[in-house]
């Protein structure tokens, strides 16, 4: 129980006490202080045990560098810093001793914020408010910085700035290219701010960065250096300067430059007793000024003693062996330490920069800045060795009395000790990197803001070599822990990712239509009755539309209109087959490749007029081909008069389906001939269908007589009732996409995607009769490649169970049969109405030859033989199409 | 997170793009035949440097053209303007 709060100074507000609990203990402290703060100067030494040692461990830090004092955040139990937590009223944290606690789920909204920023400014120091005040007076809009909460009022000239934002509590946790600042702004607590979101991600666009980051102090690595009570020099004069907190009753100060003698003089002023300046050089700097403290120069602290807290200290002198072994031993409760300090120049790394052993600074920085970032201040001073910061003499490694290295901690988070670096070292490990994964130096939440310099000093020392030959190792983002969740900010839930829905979809959630996803669609999958299973529903729907008529949405279909003088020549390079002979109001099926000769979508063209096709894609494809067809017209043939749309939106469809779709066309568009004769297969007409302006295709995805109409999508729910409402006597059946599936493959019908993979060709899939032999198409140039035309490649082939109740699943196997290796592999498998059984595609080495023979599917561990046969297993001759 | 400057819309975000690999690397001609050292060369090819690169971007996310610049594959800095067509080689 050494800390103590003075009776005053300090910027917190003592008209405002403030009471929270520390594991379950009430304690009291003022606005303005922190965890930390309120911790010290309610005297708890002890704030938690290490990680795999459990010794008792105290506060070392104020700042981001803690690390130790790591708490867990009721309710919730979000892990943070004390350093780092601002202290209201009913607050209740719980100290963390090796791993935290799982935090729970948390649902509290954040949301990302995009900015433009002349000068972003990252720091709120006396430097960084200079560097804004410069910055706003020269014009422009600026942004500053700061991470915690207890900055001073801002000066004059910044307090009604126009174009000047300040964010406290908001860590720049990264730089990235363009000078791209991303920051976390942490709200809970901000007074009078809208807490709808608690936390902001910036992303702030500046055309200048200025880093007024400050520096990290260094510990020093001797025995024993890890008690409660063992603080940084810097961070207890934070303590006692910001928060009216005297970290200890009688203190050491133990220094291998001048910074720390001002800490020891403030420490004097305040009541403290401090015994001694240990300092590490035989001459102290001129900037030394003990103020009448004793100074034992050319000293260390070899050691120390305690039991939960420091209770002395062992000083011997640096050089001579002569007294280590009776060292001088002074009793007290508080030993600051400085062993240099490090500039905050990590966000610089992030993008590249190296920094690297800058002997006259006695510390890692960089010689020269990338363009438009300027670095000032702390930071600038430590990076440059100004001022106080040239009087460093880096002792890396106090050697114990008994040449000891196991208590020696380099890293306090992760319990790591100069005695790990030396296994690392006597394992072979030269390089820091693998050091650091060995020894888990710098791998804690961290990011070892204290321990990577020394690691390396020790490195250097062990393997007696400079720090100018051993790089730090890599600084990544996020430069302090950001939670996930703000990470993904609003985008969770429904707006993690957009769902599509048809004009129709509210007559399939009536019809009680389960749905699958397709992409980012929602589309009916079956629509089972009330006790009807998922499978006897689509048997039933099969059944409908191979003997009755049946109603499908196909408005997900992708649609691209293609304009131009030179939109037939666009559409015969795009497609494997001809298109520029299409009469006007006729369609053909076609197939597109990728120019790896890949098969890459399929669907059907329409000719429209002269200068005007409609294509369709594949529902999933849809957005990928449109981006393909503007690829190649862009920046490939910029000289074709053609222009693309997306019209996917524009127009729902159905398709009727079925023997009776004509009966029941002709009741809904009493004007058009529906005869065989007046409106053949792969036509297209336009019609009005019950008073609805339609465009009417036959064309059929099933291979029964078909029709899919098309309404401006406004109109769809209004077609498909007036459909379903017509058919009603013919008991006309919606069905979804599972027995769209099945229907098609019983026809042998691909679809990409399902029977494709990116290696599958048009020859695999039989398909070579729809590649021109008499014009170019994107593709046609690699399909001579040796590999694509080999005999033994795998090609479609239907596939029929000796057990016709068998169904063997999607992505199965297949093994020769009675052999071994694989041979290929099942890609649709169905239950079907029309045939009585169950059926496969798949694709098959060397199959198209095999057809006849047999092969083995592996389902469960269990071979299962299966008949190879032609893959169009309905209709053949295609006798049905015509109704 | 490049700042990526599009001939039509102005500079902006590299989300708002997609990137398209090396410019300048020609499709074959339609009705050209060919070799297969060429289409290998055309499909599997790329120059890969350390340091300036002549890339392609599409502006997925905004006015959806293809646009071609040059960007250092070290520093990641953008080193030309960018140009409004995909064949650009400076």
């Amino acid at each position: 129980m050494s800390g103590w709060r003075l009776a005053h100074g300090g910027l917190i507000d003592r008209s405002r006490p403030v009471f929270f609990t520390f594991d379950g203990r009430r304690l009291a402290g003022f606005s303005g202080d922190t965890v930390a703060s309120a911790l010290l100067a309610n005297g708890v030494d002890v704030v938690a045990r290490s990680i795999k040692l459990g010794r008792p461990r105290g506060i070392v830090a104020a700042g981001t560098e803690e690390p130790n004092a790591l708490i867990a955040v009721e309710p919730g139990l979000a892990l943070r810093r004390a350093t780092e937590v601002e202290l209201v009223d009913g607050l209740a944290v719980r100290s963390v001793s090796g791993r935290a606690p799982a935090p729970a789920i948390d649902e509290t909204p954040s949301e990302h914020v995009w900015h433009h920023a002349d000068v972003v400014v990252v720091g709120a120091g006396a430097a960084g408010l200079t560097a804004a005040q410069d910055a706003v007076a020269a014009g422009g809009r600026v942004v500053l910085l700061e991470g915690g909460h207890a900055a001073g009022p801002l000066p004059d000239g910044l307090v009604d700035a126009a174009d000047f934002v300040f964010l406290p509590r908001t860590v720049a946790v990264g730089r990235f290219d363009s000078n791209m600042i991303v920051a976390h702004e942490r709200r809970r607590g901000t007074p009078g701010a809208n807490t709808a979101a608690r936390d902001r991600l910036w992303h702030i666009r500046a055309r200048d960065v200025v880093l007024a980051t400050g520096a990290v102090e260094r510990p020093l690595v001797f025995a024993d250096n890890d008690r409660p009570g063992i603080m940084l020099a810097g961070s207890v004069g934070v303590y006692l300067q910001r928060y009216g907190v005297a970290a200890g009753r009688r203190a050491v100060v133990f220094t291998a430059n001048d910074s720390a003698y001002v800490v020891a003089r403030d420490l004097q002023a305040a009541g403290v007793d401090v015994v001694a300046i240990v300092d590490t050089r035989v001459r102290p700097g001129p900037t030394a000024d003990a103020g009448g403290i004793e100074v034992l120069s050319g000293h260390v602290v070899a050691g120390t003693t305690g039991d939960e807290g420091l209770a002395s200290v062992l000083i011997v002198p640096r050089d001579g062996d002569a007294d280590r072994a009776s060292p001088t031993v002074v009793e007290a409760d508080l030993l600051a330490v400085s062993g240099g300090w490090d500039p905050a120049l990590r966000l610089l790394a992030h993008t590249g920069a190296r920094l690297r052993y800058q002997p006259s600074a006695g510390t890692y920085g960089v010689t020269e800045v990338p363009p438009r970032v300027r670095i000032t201040g702390l930071a600038a001073d430590v990076n440059g060795g100004v001022g106080a910061f040239s009087t460093l003499d880096p002792v890396w490694l106090v050697p114990a009395p008994d040449g000891s290295l196991d208590r020696h901690f380099v890293d306090l988070q992760r319990d790591a000790t100069a005695a790990d670096i030396r296994r690392a070292v006597d394992a072979g490990m030269r390089s820091p990197e693998h050091v650091k994964r060995f020894t888990t130096i710098g791998t804690g939440n961290d990011q070892g803001r204290t321990s990577g310099t020394n690691e390396l000093g020790v490195l250097a020392a062990l393997l007696g070599t400079t720090l100018e030959q051993l790089g730090p190792t890599t600084f990544r983002t996020p430069l302090v822990p950001i939670p996930m969740r703000v990470l993904g900010g609003p985008y969770r839930g429904e707006l993690f990712d957009p769902v599509r829905t048809t004009p129709i979809h509210g007559s399939h959630v009536a019809a009680g239509a389960l749905f699958e996803n397709v992409g980012q669609w929602k589309r009916a999958w079956a629509y089972p009755r009330e006790g009807e299973s998922f499978d006897d529903a689509v048997l039933r729907e099969c059944r409908a539309v191979r003997e009755g008529v049946g109603i499908m949405d196909v408005s997900t279909l992708g649609k691209i209109d293609v304009q131009g003088p030179d939109a037939g020549a666009f559409v015969d390079r795009v497609y494997t087959n001809r298109f520029s002979t299409l009469k006007v109001g006729s369609s053909r099926y076609g197939l597109m490749l990728r120019a790896d000769g890949m098969v890459f979508d399929d669907g059907t063209a329409t000719r429209l007029a002269d200068d005007h096709f409609h294509l369709t894609t594949t529902t999933g494809g849809a957005a990928a081909v449109l981006d393909w067809l503007e690829e190649w017209l862009q920046t490939e043939w910029p000289d074709l008069r053609v222009r693309l749309t997306s019209v996917t939106d524009e127009w729902a469809g159905v398709a009727i389906a079925g023997p009776k779709s004509r009966e029941l066309l002709a009741r809904l568009a009493p004007n058009l001939d529906v005869s065989a004769e007046a409106f053949p297969f792969m036509t297209v007409r336009n019609e009005y269908l019950s008073e609805l302006p339609a465009r009417i295709f036959r064309i059929s995805f099933s291979g029964e007589l078909s029709y899919e109409v098309y309404v401006k999508s406004w109109y769809g729910r209004a077609l498909w009732d007036a459909i379903a409402a017509a058919g009603a006597d013919l008991d006309v059946t919606p069905y979804g996409t599972e027995a769209m599936h099945v229907l098609r493959a019983e026809k042998g019908y691909v679809i990409v995607g399902q029977e494709t993979d990116g290696t599958v060709t048009a020859a695999d899939l039989g398909l070579d009769w729809m590649l021109s032999k008499r014009k170019w198409f994107i593709g046609l140039g690699a399909l001579d490649r040796p590999h694509l035309t080999r005999p033994d490649r795998r090609q479609l082939v239907g596939l029929l169970p000796d057990d016709p109740d068998l169904h063997v699943p999607e992505g199965s196997a297949l093994l020769p049969s009675g052999g071994l290796g694989t041979a290929g592999n099942v890609t649709s498998s169905y239950r079907s109405a029309a045939l009585g059984r169950t059926f496969a595609l798949g694709l098959l080495a060397g199959g198209r030859a095999r057809i006849g023979s047999r092969v083995d599917a592996q389902v469960a561990g269990w071979r299962v033989p299966l008949d190879i046969v032609e893959p169009v297993l309905w209709d053949p001759q295609n006798e049905r199409r015509d109704g | 997170m490049l700042l990526i400057s599009c001939p039509w819309c102005g500079p902006r975000e590299e989300i708002e793009f997609r990137n398209g690999g090396e410019a300048g690397v020609a499709a074959p001609e339609p009705d050209a035949e060919p070799t297969t050292d060429e289409i290998s060369g055309f499909l599997f090819f790329r120059s890969n440097p350390k340091g300036s690169f002549h890339e392609r971007w599409n502006h997925s996310h905004g006015c959806r053209r293809w646009v071609s610049l040059t960007r250092s594959t070290i520093t990641h800095e953008i080193e030309s303007e960018s140009q409004p067509t995909g064949r650009f080689r400076p």
